[in-house]
């Protein structure tokens, strides 16, 4: 499958231009590291919408109007309820303290109600409507909230953050092909001489093609290497910050999984290159008798 | 005797201008050496094209080696391509690769490894007397040597047909007679030869020729008999 690559030096001397002589490797190091670090931004904040989806997805909260005065009774009502696993009241002060944040000093009045909040954390399945039922049976104004709900428009970013990422990987993959379109029909011209040459003497389109592909390949394959080596640079230079990252959004960073996809891209670049290479050079040559 | 090229009713004209090839009606013998002959601008080199197929006949049929190749597919053409040698007129040597390079092209074109091309190429330069310059490029060679190394290449992989426009433009006389003499040596192993030239005393040296000669694109004797070679000594047509 990749004889083509590996050819004798009689072979690599018919195309006689120096290797790094054109601007291919240097446009495909350029692609390599911007992708790479494009989907590196995407992958994490992938991982970070996972962990904050996992995080919230099974968690409830219970409201209730005015603070509770039977907050134990509540809390004991909802823990009793099947498919609750856990239930944790939020205390008064970090309440107070968290509208401090929008109202100052007069968060902490005692004339200001408080809501008291009851968070809890149910099965897959659970039966949220009696977990309801029940609430209000103890506490009449209690309202159930999906914390999902309140963090859906993070979520949304973060999807639409990654929705960019993968266009952007995709349009710059598109531009690396281009630029190795116009490599190909460059060096055609270069060696124009050399494939009439070749073309009288038998040689097949799939021949001719072999040497320009295999002179592509070499070059993307330096230059994705150069990029990606130079992309790791950077993530590893910022992997303290991810860290703190990760800490924040609880533990989301890049998975080995993550970082095997990054190693693998500057190959599937090579073989992108080598494939759009390969299709041009041939349809190129066709026009040819 | 079976033909190695037929030509029928072959026209040829390159882009919208006048046909430079008109009503071309004949065949080429296995094993036969012919001489094509014609003033300049007569459309030798066109019907040299044709024969080795660089270019398409804008009407007519031409067959070759016995299959219809005017409109095949050019996917077809590489492996007919392989049993025709061509010495062109301006060489058309790769200037980038070595003479030996140059020469052993068709076999490593053909599939052949290193070591099945190693003697042949060096036995083939040292015939045109070249051994000692096997590792020049073509700008570093004179203009006869760069014919000798165009002929080597034509001949290194014993072509069916061969095919030479002007082979002996550029070498002494000497060379001239000693590549005629490969050229016929190649004939007397059943390579049809046709050599288009202007040069009558080259044509008179190879007794037995047949001659093809064409006047503004049509074929003086358009039977294809066989004809004997002019006995003027006077240079060109």
């Amino acid at each position: 499958m990749l004889r083509w690559f590996f050819v004798s030096p009689a072979e690599r001397r018919l195309l006689g231009f120096a290797r790094l002589g054109g601007p291919t490797p240097w446009v495909i190091a350029i692609m390599t590291f911007s992708i790479m670090l494009i989907a590196a931004t995407g992958l994490a904040l992938a991982n970070t919408a996972g962990v904050l989806s996992r995080a919230i997805e099974s968690r409830y909260a219970l409201e209730v109007p005015g603070g509770g005065a039977n907050l134990e009774v509540l809390i004991a009502g909802v823990r009793a309820t099947p498919g609750v696993t856990s239930v944790e009241a939020v205390p008064e002060s970090d309440m107070r303290k968290t509208l401090e944040r929008w109202l100052g000093p007069a968060a902490q009045s005692a004339e200001l109600p408080v809501p008291a909040l009851i968070n809890f954390d149910v099965r897959p399945g659970a039966d949220l409507n009696a977990i309801q039922i029940r609430a209000r049976q103890i506490a009449p104004g209690a309202q159930l909230m999906a914390h999902r709900d309140s963090v859906a428009p993070l979520l949304n970013s973060l999807d639409l953050l990654q929705g960019v990422a993968l266009g952007l990987v995709l349009l710059l993959s598109a531009a690396a092909a281009a630029a190795v379109v116009l490599a190909a029909r460059g060096a055609l011209d270069t060696h124009r001489f050399t494939i009439e040459v070749m073309h009288g003497i038998g040689a097949t389109d799939l021949q001719v093609t072999h040497l320009f592909q295999r002179k592509i390949a070499i070059d993307a394959l330096i230059g994705s290497i150069v990029g990606g080596l130079a992309a790791a640079a950077v993530l590893l230079l910022l992997a303290g910050g991810a860290a703190f990252a990760g800490e924040f959004t609880g533990g989301a960073t890049l998975s080995l999984g993550d970082l095997a996809i990054l190693a693998l891209l500057p190959f599937a670049l090579t073989a992108l290159a080598t494939w759009v290479a390969r299709t041009a050079v041939l349809q190129a040559l066709r026009q040819a008798l | 005797m079976a033909a190695v090229a037929e030509f029928d009713s072959v026209g040829l004209r390159y882009g919208t201008g006048a046909e430079v090839l008109r009503d071309l009606d004949f065949r080429l013998r296995f094993g036969t050496f012919y001489f094509l002959t014609g003033p300049s601008g007569a459309g030798k080199t066109s019907l040299l094209k044709l024969l080795y197929l660089a270019q398409r006949p804008t009407r007519g049929r031409i067959k070759l080696f016995g299959e219809e190749l005017s409109e095949a597919p050019r996917e077809m053409l590489p492996p007919f391509r392989r049993r025709i040698g061509v010495v062109f007129q301006d060489f058309r040597l790769i200037r980038h690769l070595s003479a030996f390079d140059n020469v052993a092209l068709p076999l490593r074109v053909a599939g052949a490894s290193d070591e099945d091309v190693e003697g042949p190429v060096r036995e083939m330069l040292a015939w045109v007397g070249l051994a000692d310059r096997a590792s020049a490029r073509p700008p570093t060679l004179s203009g006869g040597e760069q014919q000798r190394v165009a002929i080597a290449r034509a001949v290194i992989n014993r072509p069916e047909l061969l095919v030479a426009d002007e082979p002996t433009g550029n070498v002494d006389a000497e060379m001239a007679n000693r590549l005629m003499g490969l050229f016929t040596a190649l004939n007397r192993l059943g390579t049809t030869v046709i050599v288009a030239t202007h040069d009558v005393g080259l044509i008179n040296a190879t007794p037995g020729a047949q001659l093809i000669r064409l006047e503004n694109g049509t074929l003086v004797d358009p039977t294809g008999t066989l004809r004997n070679p002019p006995r003027s000594k006077s240079g060109s047509s």
